[in-house]
């Protein structure tokens, strides 16, 4: 019988290793499986390359992890927001590493990586910075540079939805970068708001097929990503 | 000079108006963060314009009222929005591949230089202690049909912010499309920057002594 239900984040995330990448879904705190993040936290992998397109908020979440020095260096596009300190701080110290890449460009290297297509060619960052030192060649007199696929050992993710086979359906906008960090990973390990039974979830409406998904866990109340920066909560907690 | 003192331009409603006049009916419009987001307030109500947000969403709607904000149903700048009637979520390479695909109509972003060719600068200044953020306007530049940048026409120092060439990092080359300012409205041509439109009270020589690159009239 398949079923990839697990108890516990700490049991979904039991074996992220030290050095490992790791994509976790979500656009600012829509998405974020921060249940998840917080059992990484927990577990205290180290050295650890994170794919995600900001670097979290206030000091909870995915910005938690990086203060919790967890992070090596990050993938994405966008490593501020209103309440990022934490990535910023340690940035200007030269402490964290940031590969900085255009979102689309972010998003097509992570589907790539799950389509078995190891680079392509986009016309975003053409005669920028962010192309300096990379591959291009014309087509049709345009010209194009070359970006490489990008996979991870791990993919947090949350959704709204999940069954025991893995499928998946997401919540609005907070669906992002989560189908596609699922293809990505080779252990994908998802929080849902809810389990439902196999056949709950209309096939034409699966978003991601199970078997991009190894593991679920049910967090039914997921913490409040705002209102804990509001409160000026700490991970781990204080 | 003391003329030149008293004209004020158009405000950021004002430039908002002025884009929204040129959207449309039937486009599809990405608007970025800031001063492009009020443009969707001011379209025509006999025009229907779907407005795409890059984060998963086709057919944003306006804010939502107090108390009905939902924190997984948000714009481009982490802002709560709605979903009109006939919206639809997706992923990031889908939302992407509207961009890149050339399917999105036109895009209105902000500007820290345009250059009259049209190269855009709009996010980095360079400085070394800055936290480079890019975001998705590289890949909007690159693969939207139409851009349009609407900006104050000088920084607060009273800079110009249109050059004959940008210092800033670029985000494009040779993508910008038209630029409205508070003090113009400039088409972006193969021949160089036309004024389509003074502000009032605003002369061809005001402009071009607060513009760092060579403007041309239409004929008239």
């Amino acid at each position: 019988m398949i079923n990839k239900i697990v108890n516990s984040p700490a049991e979904a995330v039991r074996d992220i290793f030290d050095g490992a990448i790791v994509m976790i879904s979500g656009f600012g705190e829509a998405g974020s499986p921060i249940e998840l993040i917080h059992a990484l936290i927990d577990l205290g992998a180290k050295n650890l390359t994170v794919v995600s397109n900001n670097t979290g908020s206030g000091n909870v979440g995915l910005a938690a992890l990086i203060e919790n020095r967890q992070v090596k260096k990050m993938i994405c596009s966008f490593p501020r927001t209103a309440n990022s300190t934490v990535f910023p701080d340690l940035y200007r110290k030269g402490e964290i590493e940031l590969e900085l890449v255009p979102q689309g460009t972010l998003a097509e290297r992570i589907r790539a990586g799950g389509a078995g297509i190891p680079a392509f060619y986009t016309p975003a960052s053409v005669n920028t910075p962010l192309a300096d030192g990379k591959e291009t060649r014309m087509f049709n007199s345009q010209l194009y540079v070359m970006e490489h696929a990008i996979k991870a050992d791990f993919a947090l993710v949350k959704c709204k939805t999940a069954d025991r086979y893995g499928n998946l359906v997401y919540n609005k906008t907070a669906r992002n970068f989560g189908p596609i960090m699922c293809t990505a990973a080779d252990i994908t390990i998802v929080q849902a708001l809810a389990i439902a039974e196999p056949g709950g979830i209309d096939p034409e409406n699966v978003i991601t097929p199970g078997i991009f998904v190894k593991r679920v866990v049910e967090i039914q109340h997921p913490a409040d990503e705002s209102k804990l920066v509001q409160e000026n909560r700490r991970y781990p907690w204080q | 000079m003391a003329i030149a003192e008293t004209v004020k331009g158009w405000d950021r409603i004002q430039m908002a108006q002025k884009v929204a006049l040129d959207i449309p009916d039937g486009a599809y419009v990405n608007l970025g963060i800031g001063i492009p987001e009020l443009v969707a307030g001011f379209v025509p109500h006999d025009r229907e314009v779907i407005y795409h947000t890059e984060n998963g969403l086709l057919g944003m709607g306006p804010s939502p009222g107090a108390g009905y904000e939902d924190p997984e149903l948000i714009n481009a700048g982490k802002k709560c929005v709605t979903a009109i009637p006939g919206a639809s979520f997706f992923h990031h390479a889908d939302s992407f591949a509207m961009i890149r695909g050339r399917h999105i109509d036109i895009c209105v972003l902000g500007a820290l230089q345009v250059s009259s060719e049209g190269d855009l600068a709009n996010w980095s200044t360079g400085e070394a202690d800055a936290i480079p953020a890019v975001g998705g306007a590289m890949d909007l530049v690159a693969g939207v049909k139409t851009i349009f940048v609407i900006t104050q026409h000088n920084t607060k120092e009273g800079e110009p912010k249109i050059v004959e060439k940008c210092t800033y990092p670029l985000t494009g080359k040779k993508v910008v499309n038209k630029i409205y300012t508070d003090l113009a409205i400039i088409d972006v041509t193969e021949n160089g920057l036309f004024v389509k439109e003074y502000a009032p009270g605003v002369t061809h020589q005001y402009l071009q002594e607060r513009t760092a690159a060579k403007l041309s009239q239409y004929l008239q």
